[in-house]
C-alpha cells in the first residue's frame, strides 16, 4: 500500500469521532482523505462503552461501537481511504510531510490532521500494573463480566468512575466508589444515580497506596488523605478511572505540547505550530472531552486543512521546503 | 475459528494445550470483546507465518469460564504462552502485530 511517489493532500491519524468526522469533511471536499484508524485501536475511546446518551441525535441513545461504525461507514460513502493499522513514525516539519505505517509503508501527503484522542491514566503503582488483568483493569464494560459476586473498587470522581461504578453493580456483589475527596466531580445525572444505587459504596477522602495480592488480586491498600491513617479494603477488583493522558508521544519533538501533552492549538482553529498540521479531538482537548466536541474539532481541521490547501494552491511561488 | 487458529475448550485444555509439545499460545476471547475481535486477524497471520514453532488457539471465555478463572485471567483479550504445561507468558490487552511478534520472540526462533 506504500506509495512514496504520491503526495496526497491529506492523512489523518486517528479513528473515534474526531479522526471519522474530519475523514467525512475532508472527503465530502474531494480531498481523499488517507485515514490511519489503528490496527487494535479503530474507532477509540466510544469502543469501550455501551449506551451512549449524550451525542445529539440519538434520542433512545446509541452503543458506542454503533455510533462509530455509523461515522465509519459516513467516511467511506464520501470516499475516505480507511486503513486499519497504525503511524509509528512521522515528519511533520516539512511542506510535505511524512508518515510510516506499521508495515513499514511511507506515506506523504500536504497536510496531517492528528486525532490520535487519550489513553487511560494508570495511578502508577508497580502492583498495579503487575496485576494488570488479574484484577486491575481500566475498563469495565470490558472486563466487569470476570468479577461477578465480588467485591470490586473504582478509582475516581468524575463521571467515568461513576460510569464504571453503575456498570459494574450489573455483575458485583458491592462496588466501592474511592476518592480522594469527600465530594465527586461528576455530572449531577450520574451523581444521583450512583448516590441511589445501593450496591454502590463510598470511600471518601481515600486514595490508593497499593493493590495487593500473588497471582490474582486479594485486596488495596489505601490512605486517608485527611488523617494519613492507612486500612485495607478486602477487594478483588480495582477499575480505575482517574482520567486519561493525551496520545501525543509520536509527535512530542515535532508538535508544540502543553505542559500536560496535550497538543496545543491556536483557538478557535485546530492550527499547531507546524504548517499545514491540524489537532483535534482529546489529544487538545482535556477540558470537555465529549464524542460530540471532537466531532466537532475533527469537522474545524478538515475546513482549516481545506483551506490551507486551497491557500497553498493560489500562492503565487510555491511554498519549498527549507 | 480462523483457518490457522483452533478452538480449544475447558475439557481439552489439558490435552490440546498443556500437554503439547509445541510452545502453545491461547488466545482467551469473547464475542463480545471489541479489541478480541481486533486482534483476531493478528493471530491467524502469525499463526500462519509460524506454524512450525508455536500453535495459536483460541479459549471462548463465556462457553469455557473455568480455564480463565484458573489461570486468574480478568481481562480478554489475554493471550497466554503455554511451554510444558506451565503459563510462561501473559500479555493482556490487544497489540499492534509488530508489539506482538516482539513479545513473542523468544518462541518464534
Amino acid at each position: 500500500m506504500s506509495s512514496t511517489d504520491d503526495v496526497r493532500d491529506v492523512i489523518i491519524i486517528g479513528s473515534g469521532p474526531a479522526g471519522y468526522t474530519a475523514a467525512v469533511y475532508a472527503a465530502r471536499a474531494s480531498l481523499r482523505p488517507l485515514v490511519f484508524e489503528g490496527s487494535v485501536t479503530a474507532g477509540g475511546a466510544l469502543m469501550n462503552t455501551t449506551d451512549v446518551e449524550n451525542f445529539p441525535g440519538f434520542p433512545e441513545g446509541i452503543m458506542g461501537p454503533d455510533l462509530m461504525d455509523h461515522l465509519r461507514q459516513q467516511a467511506e460513502r464520501f470516499g475516505a481511504e480507511l486503513v486499519a493499522d497504525d503511524i509509528v513514525e512521522v515528519d511533520l516539519t516539512g511542506d510535505v510531510k511524512v508518515v510510516t505505517d506499521g508495515s513499514g509503508g511511507v506515506h506523504r501527503a500536504r497536510s496531517v490532521i492528528i486525532a490520535t484522542g487519550s489513553k487511560y491514566r494508570e495511578i502508577g503503582l508497580p502492583n498495579e500494573k503487575r496485576l494488570s488483568g488479574h484484577g486491575v483493569s481500566w475498563c469495565a464494560t470490558c472486563d466487569g463480566f470476570f468479577f461477578r459476586d465480588q467485591d470490586i473498587a473504582v478509582v475516581g470522581g468524575g463521571d467515568s468512575a461513576l460510569e464504571e461504578a453503575t456498570f459494574l453493580t450489573k455483575f458485583g456483589k458491592t462496588v466501592t466508589l474511592v476518592h480522594r475527596r469527600d465530594a465527586l466531580r461528576a455530572s449531577k445525572i450520574m451523581q444521583d444515580r450512583a448516590f441511589a444505587n445501593d450496591k454502590i459504596r463510598f470511600a471518601w477522602d481515600a486514595e490508593v497506596v497499593d493493590v495487593l495480592g500473588g497471582d490474582r488480586m486479594t485486596g488495596l491498600r489505601v490512605r486517608s488523605t485527611r488523617t494519613g491513617e492507612e486500612s485495607e479494603l478486602g477487594v478483588t477488583g480495582l477499575f480505575v478511572a482517574i482520567g486519561h493522558d493525551p496520545r501525543s508521544e509520536l509527535f512530542a519533538d515535532q508538535v508544540d505540547l502543553d505542559e500536560n501533552g496535550y497538543v496545543v492549538v491556536d483557538h478557535p482553529s485546530t492550527r499547531t505550530n507546524l504548517a499545514g498540521v491540524f489537532a483535534c479531538g482529546d489529544v487538545v482537548d482535556h477540558h470537555y472531552r465529549q464524542a460530540v466536541t471532537a466531532a466537532g474539532t475533527g469537522c474545524a481541521a478538515a475546513l482549516d486543512a481545506e483551506r490551507y490547501l486551497a491557500d497553498l494552491a493560489a500562492a503565487p511561488v510555491p511554498a519549498l521546503a527549507h | 475459528m480462523g483457518a490457522n487458529t483452533a478452538p480449544v475448550t475447558d475439557a481439552s485444555f489439558d490435552a490440546d494445550v498443556l500437554k503439547s509439545d509445541k510452545p502453545v499460545l491461547v488466545d482467551f476471547w469473547a464475542e463480545w470483546c471489541g479489541p478480541c475481535r481486533a486482534v483476531a486477524p493478528i493471530l491467524e497471520e502469525i499463526a500462519a507465518e509460524n506454524s512450525a514453532k508455536l500453535t495459536i488457539v483460541k479459549l471462548n471465555v463465556d462457553e469455557n469460564p473455568r480455564t480463565s478463572a484458573s489461570y486468574g485471567i480478568t481481562s480478554i483479550p489475554t493471550m497466554g504462552v503455554f511451554k510444558g504445561g506451565e503459563l510462561v507468558k501473559q500479555i493482556v490487552g490487544a497489540r499492534p502485530k509488530a508489539a506482538l511478534l516482539k513479545d513473542l520472540a523468544d518462541f518464534l526462533v
